[in-house]
């Protein structure tokens, strides 16, 4: 047998196997977000923008990603940048790798079940019940967008440390060295050096975290409680529920766009950013 | 700082620990331990419900698993050295695998199967001989596997061809200068060497499988996995047995993953050597 039909063997069943359960998946979104609703759900070929302009209608799960998914993020980066820093510079080195895996442990057991964990913690006899005896009354916590925003944190927090740890883990100890040396405030040795050093580790944890989000559907089912609901909440009520296919193609169509727009604009922004931090080191 | 990284460890950990606390709660109360019992585990583990949906899911996971990394391994050793618009293509599509939420992936296999059957079926019962019942292709089993290999097959791809790059090239054409055929050449020189990086890919494939609801939820048919299941019953509240189901399968997730890890690392050192 040839080298090429060896290849072509070994190739084919890969990607037919992607063609036939992705590409041909995707593209019958794209077709039916252009059709209309039958009378008892599903699908009637048509050629209508009708869809889109109905988008309107489910606004408020758009509004919902689009504000708590950077703000989950935003969280993430928060929370996980001092520990990332702790364990790449200040951690010794005889405990780094074990307790990098304690971080990264998590990630790896389902989020449905750590999510869950939380329903007990924010739940009525959880801390609303321990607030309580200290005198604080009637607060509520589950079902509220703090609750989805702490399960976001909760559950995406090894995804941001991770990338930071490597690029903080990277950085050359020496340069900080030399930026006391020459009279810096620990402050301003990590704002000038330690953090624009950093960027590259922010900017891949910030992406990969915002993606996961602007998909989620689990953490707000289940600490949203039907009250906070992102886009992915409102499709499987539209496929599953209302079995309005062409409507939920359009919001998914639309979904994966807004996504790959603020995903390749944010892109652009990091590298503008990585751009300004080489004219910097320049001088 | 010190303080600060103690904080979040136990911010990662208390809620897990929760869970397997109250697992073993002997009162049926979510926030009152009443005392030590393993009885919620005895519940769950003679629940037909649950011991069918773990079967399910072990059973999918482990199909997944299988095809994924052996076609996931075919792919990414063929791929070598490959460029032009084949290379684009495949490139393409495992990207789009990855960035693609699981939800959107979840409808679209769920929409396109259904209307592609939609078309089958009736062409099927018309070329089946007559009187005999026709099959009838419905959303279940090999939709579920064949909806997780796609995605956990683009993962495998990944994780094996960083391991083919970083590889001496040489080995392989000192072995064809050898006069080893291309098949042993594979199986002598390539194989023991990316094993490591195909074994990892197998056991997080089939985490990926056993842990995944959303695409499940949608591609799954009739079936119940052990996701849906627990997902069905949170949404009718928090027993101790969920806790008890939960904890289990943590502690099978970890098992996994640290056997994959320990290999991951066994084949580096291998390498370096």
């Amino acid at each position: 047998m040839t080298e090429r039909g060896r290849k072509a063997l070994l190739l084919a069943p890969a990607g037919i196997w992607l063609l036939v359960m992705l590409a041909l998946p995707l593209l019958v979104v794209f077709v039916f977000s252009f059709g209309e609703r039958g009378a008892a759900g599903g699908y009637v070929p048509a050629f209508t923008l009708e869809q889109y302009a109905n988008l309107p209608a489910r606004w408020t799960a758009f509004k919902n990603t689009l504000i708590l998914a950077p703000l989950g993020t935003i969280a993430a980066l928060v929370i996980a940048y001092p520990l990332a820093y702790f364990l790449a510079v200040r951690c010794s080195p005889k405990w780094r790798t074990s307790l990098l895996i304690l971080v990264i442990v998590p990630f790896w057991t389902s989020i449905l079940i750590r999510s869950y964990a939380w329903i007990f913690i924010l739940g009525g006899r959880g801390l609303p019940a321990l607030l309580e005896s200290i005198g604080i009354d009637d607060i509520r916590l589950i079902n509220t967008p703090f609750a989805v925003l702490v399960g976001i944190v909760y559950g995406y927090l090894p995804l941001m440390v991770f990338p930071i740890f490597v690029s903080l883990d990277k950085l050359d100890k020496r340069l900080l060295e030399a930026s006391a040396d020459l009279g810096s405030t620990p402050w301003r040795t990590f704002r000038q050096v330690t953090l624009p050093l950093s960027v590259p580790g922010i900017a891949t944890g910030c992406m990969l975290v915002f993606i996961l989000l602007m998909g989620e559907f689990l953490i707000p089912a289940i600490l949203g409680g039907g009250k906070v609901f992102f886009v992915g909440n409102a499709l499987v009520d539209l496929f599953l529920q209302s079995r309005n296919w062409a409507y939920g193609s359009a919001v998914a169509m639309t979904l994966v766009v807004v996504m790959l727009v603020t995903v390749s604009i944010y892109m652009k922004f990091i590298s503008r950013l990585g751009g300004q931090r080489e004219d910097v080191s320049l001088m | 700082m010190r303080l600060y990284a103690i904080c979040v460890y136990l911010f990662l950990y208390i809620p897990i620990g929760i869970i397997a606390l109250f697992s073993f709660n002997a009162g049926r109360h979510a926030s009152q331990f009443m005392g030590f019992s393993t009885q919620w585990y005895g519940r769950a583990l003679n629940n037909p419900f649950v011991m069918d949906a773990l079967e399910t899911s072990l059973l999918a996971a482990f199909i997944t698993a299988c095809l994924a990394s052996t076609l996931g391994t075919m792919a990414a050793i063929a791929l070598q050295g490959v460029k032009g618009w084949l290379r684009t293509l495949f490139d393409a599509m495992i990207y789009i695998a990855i960035m693609i939420p699981g939800i959107v992936i979840g409808i679209a296999t769920l929409i396109a199967l259904v209307t592609v059957f939609g078309w089958l079926n009736p062409l099927l019962a018309s070329l089946w001989p007559d009187g005999a019942n026709p099959p009838q292709l419905s959303m279940g089993m090999p939709t579920l596997v064949a909806a997780h290999t796609m995605f956990t097959m683009a993962l495998v791809i990944i994780i094996v061809r960083a391991r083919l790059s970083g590889m001496d090239r040489a080995l392989m054409e000192a072995s064809a200068d050898l006069f080893a055929t291309p098949w042993g050449t594979f199986r002598q020189v390539t194989l023991p060497l990316i094993a490591p990086a195909i074994l990892a890919g197998f056991l997080l494939s089939f985490t990926f499988s056993f842990d995944d609801f959303i695409i499940a939820f949608f591609v799954a048919g009739s079936e119940t996995t052990l996701p849906i299941y627990i997902f069905s019953s949170i949404r009718r509240g928090v027993t101790p047995e969920i806790n008890a189901i939960g904890t289990m399968v943590m502690g099978a997730s970890l098992l996994l993953l640290v056997a994959a890890q320990l290999l991951l690392r066994r084949g580096a050192s291998k390498s370096n050597n």
